[in-house]
């Protein structure tokens, strides 16, 4: 007969964090081990791509601000997943806030273009919140009032933000200059966020870092994160103590879309200093993988989009000494993927 | 309008159709198993890229065809293992066999990028058209499909582990089993779908090639109430907008490419706006759900 | 005159759920051509014998046969084989599916390509005979209740039952349709078909059987012929011997009235797929008083929390908390005012889960220890430290996961939170329901401690005990509607047990 009083144990929050950290390591092993096999099947030598990216990431401190150059985007727009995961809801949109986050502050940069830097990139990084924000908005409402689930919605207005970025750059926003590829005028100076000297390490790190510390101290330390989490944990009861559930459906959605958003802004006047229509290799689609591994954990995006970053860089090494196609490096990323999602219970379950 | 600009986009938005028909009739039977697969992209890709890979290599398109439908079936089963053998979240699964797609596609078509083929031969059929014969398939396929998912005891069954596996199971049948073998049919005519595009379309080989073609088929899926009769209207449609902005394109008309390729996946948008407003849900019961056996 | 062999028989059925007896049956059979009427109150354990019988549990114990030949039932699908089907009370059917698909799906035997001329013609003869004139190719979601449980039994039939167990079929039917089903068990059981009849009604069984076996807590208690029974024996094997001094409230009844807590005027809500419809509901409830709800569950109980909680709003009448009109407040709002929920299962309804025990008690705190971003969490403790000990509670961990609790201590700690700031209304949904004994009595303590404390509560329950002991005045619900109202004078179960079980209804 068990005893009726609870048994009050608990995990201490170090061993928790030791036994994901060495999980995460397993699997990443596992991992590397299929993708070198994979590798070696078409002809290519694995283990010198490895050493030369851990020589490059390592070794280097341009190659290592390289990575944190990756990092920045990934940061952002896997708190974009994460936030809305709490409360059970799944945003594959992060793409397409992404660029609407990006067209918004372009919006900004070629319209306030006298603007002193102070005022302007302030005024362009809330534009970009803002164009995100509105993006997912609208699948935030249909979903509250569950009339379209946000996963489709989401990734629908995935495929049209990109169009009107494109839109934009062929038509209204055409630059002048003769390229290869249409795209907006360049930005002024002041409308391009700082970097690190000699290094492409920018702002949007900062923005990442900031946006992340803020999701995890927030979810953890606030009021309005414990009832996000009574939500993800049981909608029907929060219902009945009170809590606003619909409302935090939606403005969840709503700070979501804006940090990808922000990712957008980043990429156009950090990286790219103009609109263009390629603006992101899928970092909306890597940033749902980061936080689904990630188990929506702030310290396991950070350690997950390192990862992540890692295994970019792998790709492009690949790439420039090996020719092999940047793209194989989404094979390693899902055999990551169907590693974990093999097991039974996910990372970030207790 | 003139007869011969409708005859042009008519007949291009078929052959545009096709590989999208396909594709949504894949998708069709796992969803009608009560398996979204997100990932459906992915398995295109891979049965493009075969297909290409194997047609460029051998010369013959109906061979790269065939490998493109078996390559799309491993792709699905490996899917299916994940979400059926280990239960895992059926989004985030689909998700990852994108990027798979994406990845092992980009590394078989790797040799292939710029080279060209002839790809699949069109068959003529007096009064109608000359067509490749895919495209000469593809109604009949979704005809074919709309027989077994309805006339059939497997269909039945079928639809039934889609709508309840509880009440299928209770009944004597198995789940799993089921939709494993719905999972390899959808595979099959995804990487069909896939070869089409790359082998009578493109007639070339790119990463990304299918362009997000794999997500309006998810959509058409819906669009189309899950039945594979309504799916060929879908495709036709959505197969049409996109040739009716290349053949506008082609005349010179002011309108702007992007905007018209917007509309297709607005459209499917406002169609699931109108439908969940009407609480008109034709989807599978259990769409999405894990099933975990009778306790 | 010799006994033929029964078509079924049980001997020695034993099942244990934990520490639950649910079966205890020495022996139990039906012959062809027969109904027999298995009643009982809820949780006697009807269900769970015919469950077994089905396949659907495995038992502790037991030997079954059928037509005199031994045999093990491990499945529905084996029960099936062996002719015994079962007909539930939320129905195996699949709505999507067409009326002949949902019985191909049962038919072992059809080929592999089915059409439904074929059908058709095997469910003609049948289908004719229980008067099923519905269209096979219509989805049965589409159908009337009582026409689908003539798909779900000539599904059975089709499938090879000789015996056929319906579980409290009338539960969903309305009036009229129950007439059609007893014609149709009556054309069965002259077909030579046994039947087995589960119900707590006992209208029905004077309506229906041949034979009644009466079951209490797990055991048969009596079986008899139709001719020898009465409602007046069937009742008193059903409940037992009614106490005659039944325990009353610890703490006393006030003197004078008080204030008006709760007023509900007519209230309707609206029709519902899958809820119950209230209909006409009016009653009042003053502090001091513990009004409780009785009636068999599923007949509205659930729909009239909700409403009182601010779940639920109704189409037509007014509910006032204190005089105010509060037919529209948020949950939030109704909270604060000082209405507390226990419902009957903690970690669906009341507690989060995955969270702790001090989180749990923040969130159903309202707005009373919001700092500027968090809560102030050691007032908070502070707080339910306090209450924890009024309610003579042993001290729970804070940092334990309220899933890891026992039953009997997640309601504590909903009990500890919601009692924490002296609520004015208490809304009580099966609070005792899966609980152990010493829980139970933690739960009635604490509702009689608020009463005496002046607050009003509103006790939904299906033991009869209970709220006898409890309750100062009591309603049972029927269909959502008020059937009838009582006082403690009638607190005894020959006076309310009919109109549980719908004995003694006034059309």
């Amino acid at each position: 007969m068990p005893h009726d009083l609870a048994i009050a144990w608990r995990r201490p929050a170090s061993m928790i964090a030791g036994r994901r950290l060495s999980r995460a390591l397993v699997i990443a092993l596992v991992a590397l081990a299929v993708f070198a096999l994979l590798l070696l099947a078409d002809g290519k030598d694995p283990l010198r791509a490895y050493r030369d990216t851990l020589i490059y990431v390592f070794g280097n401190t341009y190659g290592f601000s390289e990575l944190l150059v990756r990092m920045a985007p990934l940061l952002l727009t896997s708190v974009a997943v994460a936030l809305p995961s709490r409360l059970g809801l799944i945003n594959v949109g992060g793409e397409g806030q992404l660029y609407m986050g990006a067209w918004l502050a372009t919006a900004g940069a070629l319209g306030f273009s006298d603007l002193p830097a102070w005022q302007l990139l302030p005024l362009m990084t809330a534009m970009g919140f803002a164009g995100g924000a509105l993006w997912a908005l609208l699948p935030g409402i249909l979903r509250a009032a569950k009339v379209v689930n946000e996963t489709i919605s989401t990734l629908l207005l995935n495929y049209v933000a990109p169009l009107i970025v494109s839109f934009f750059i062929f038509g209204p926003w055409r630059s002048a200059e003769s390229s290869a590829y249409p795209q907006s005028p360049a930005f002024v100076a002041a409308a391009r966020l700082p970097s690190l000297d000699g290094t492409r390490i920018h702002l949007g790190l900062l923005y990442g870092i900031v946006c992340l510390a803020l999701y995890g101290l927030a979810l953890s330390r606030t009021r309005w994160g414990l009832e996000v989490r009574a939500i993800g944990g049981n909608p029907e009861a929060s219902l009945r103590l009170g809590i606003p559930v619909r409302t935090y459906m939606i403005a969840a959605m709503a700070v979501a879309g804006g940090i990808a958003g922000m990712a957008g802004m980043a990429e156009v006047s950090a990286i790219q200093g103009r609109l263009v229509g390629e603006l992101s290799p899928g970092y909306g689609y890597v940033g749902f993988l980061v936080s689904w591994l990630a188990g929506g954990s702030a310290l396991g995006i950070l350690l997950m989009a390192f990862l992540f970053a890692v295994v970019s860089s792998i790709g492009d090494i690949l790439q420039i000494t090996q020719g092999v196609p940047y793209a194989v490096v989404n094979v390693l990323m899902a055999v990551i993927l169907f590693i974990v999602l093999g097991q039974r219970k996910p990372m970030g379950a207790r | 309008m003139t007869t011969s600009f409708a005859a042009a986009v008519l007949s291009s938005s078929v052959v545009s159709g096709t590989s999208l028909l396909y594709a949504t009739l894949g998708e069709l039977v796992g969803e009608r198993a009560g398996i979204v697969n997100l990932g459906l992209e992915g398995v295109m890709l891979i049965g493009a890229s075969i297909g290409f890979a194997v047609c460029s290599t051998t010369g013959d398109p109906y061979f790269g065809v065939a490998a493109a439908a078996f390559g799309g079936m491993g792709a699905a089963l490996l899917f299916g293992y994940i979400v059926i053998g280990r239960r895992a979240n059926q989004l985030a699964s689909g998700l990852t066999l994108l990027f798979f797609g994406f990845g092992v596609s980009a590394l078989i078509g790797r040799p292939f990028i710029g080279a060209s083929i002839t790809g699949l031969p069109r068959l003529a059929l007096p009064g109608v058209g000359a067509f490749d014969l895919l495209v000469w398939l593809a109604v009949p396929t979704a005809v074919l499909l709309w027989w077994l998912l309805f006339r059939t005891r497997w269909g039945l069954a079928l639809r039934a582990v889609g709508e309840d596996p509880a009440a299928a199971f209770a009944a004597g049948r198995r789940p799993d089993v089921i939709q494993y073998q719905a999972l390899a049919v959808g595979g099959l005519l995804g990487g069909i779908g896939g070869a089409h595009l790359a082998l009578a379309l493109a007639l070339s080989w790119d990463e990304g090639l299918t362009a997000g073609r794999g997500f309006i088929a998810i959509a058409l899926v819906i669009f189309a109430r899950w039945n594979p009769l309504w799916a060929i209207l879908g495709a036709l449609v959505f197969g049409g907008a996109e040739s009716l902005q290349l053949q506008l394109q082609a005349r010179g008309a002011a309108v702007s490419p992007f905007l018209m390729s917007m509309i297709p996946y607005l459209l499917t948008l406002l169609v699931l706006v109108f439908w969940g407003l009407n609480r008109r849900s034709a989807a599978p019961a259990a769409l999405g759900r894990n099933y975990f056996g009778v306790e | 005159m010799t006994v033929a062999t029964p078509l079924l028989e049980a001997h020695g059925v034993v099942k244990r759920f934990g520490a639950l007896l649910a079966n205890d049956v020495a022996a139990f059979a039906v012959q062809a051509g027969e109904v027999v009427a298995l009643v009982g109150e809820n949780g006697a354990g009807k269900s769970t014998l015919c469950k077994i019988l089905y396949g659907y549990y495995r038992p502790d114990a037991g030997e079954f046969r059928v037509a005199g030949q031994p045999v093990t039932i491990t499945s529905p699908r084996e029960a099936r084989r062996h002719g015994i089907g079962m007909v539930f009370q939320n129905f195996s059917l699949i709505p999507a599916l067409t009326v002949w698909e949902n019985i191909a799906l049962y038919l072992e035997d059809l080929p592999w390509l089915i059409g439904p001329a074929e059908l058709r013609r095997r469910m003609r003869r049948l289908a004719d005979r229980l008067r099923l004139a519905v269209d096979p190719s219509l989805p049965v979601g589409r159908l009337a209740v009582g026409d689908r449980q003539k798909v779900e039994i000539l599904k059975q039939l089709l499938a090879g039952a000789r015996v056929l167990i319906l579980d409290e079929p009338t539960k969903v039917l309305a009036p009229q349709e129950t007439e059609g089903l007893f014609r149709t068990i009556a054309e069965l059981r002259d077909e030579g078909y046994g039947l087995i009849f589960i119900t707590h009604k006992l209208r029905e069984v004077m309506a229906c059987a041949d034979r009644i076996a009466v079951m209490r807590q797990g055991r048969i208690v009596g079986t008899m012929h139709r001719k020898e029974a009465t409602e007046a024996k069937l009742l008193e094997l059903m409940f037992g011997e009614s106490s005659v001094a039944v325990s009353r409230p610890r703490s006393a009844p006030r003197e004078t009235p008080g204030d008006l807590v709760l007023q509900l005027d007519s209230i309707t809500t609206a029709p519902d797929a899958g809820a119950v419809t209230l209909r006409d509901v009016s009653l009042t409830l003053r502090s001091g008083e513990i009004l409780g709800v009785a009636g068999v569950s599923g007949n509205g109980q659930r729909e009239l929390a909700e409403l009182s909680l601010g779940l639920r709003w109704p189409i037509r009448g007014v509910k006032r908390l204190w005089g105010e009109d509060a037919t529209l407040w948020s949950v939030a709002r109704i909270r604060e005012a000082g209405v507390a929920s226990i419902p009957d299962d903690p970690t669906g309804l009341a507690l989060i889960p995955g969270l702790t025990v001090r989180e749990n008690l923040a969130l159903g705190s309202g707005r009373r220890y919001h700092t500027a971003v968090d809560f102030d969490w050691r007032r908070l403790a502070a707080d339910m430290e306090e209450s924890r000990s009024r309610l003579h509670f042993p001290p729970l961990s804070l940092d334990t996961r309220a899933a890891v609790l026992s039953g009997g201590n997640q309601q504590r700690l909903v009990l500890t939170r919601e009692l924490a700031h002296d609520p004015k209304l208490i809304v009580a949904l099966y609070p005792t329901r899966g609980l152990d004994a010493h829980s139970t009595e933690a739960v009635h303590v604490a509702l009689d401690g608020a009463r005496a404390a002046d607050a009003a509560v509103l006790l939904f329950s299906e033991d009869l005990d209970e709220l006898f002991a409890a309750c100062d005045r009591l309603i049972v619900l029927r269909e959502g509607r008020i059937a009838e109202t009582f006082s403690p004078q009638s607190f005894t179960a020959e006076t309310i047990g009919p109109w549980m079980v719908g004995a003694a209804d006034a059309a």
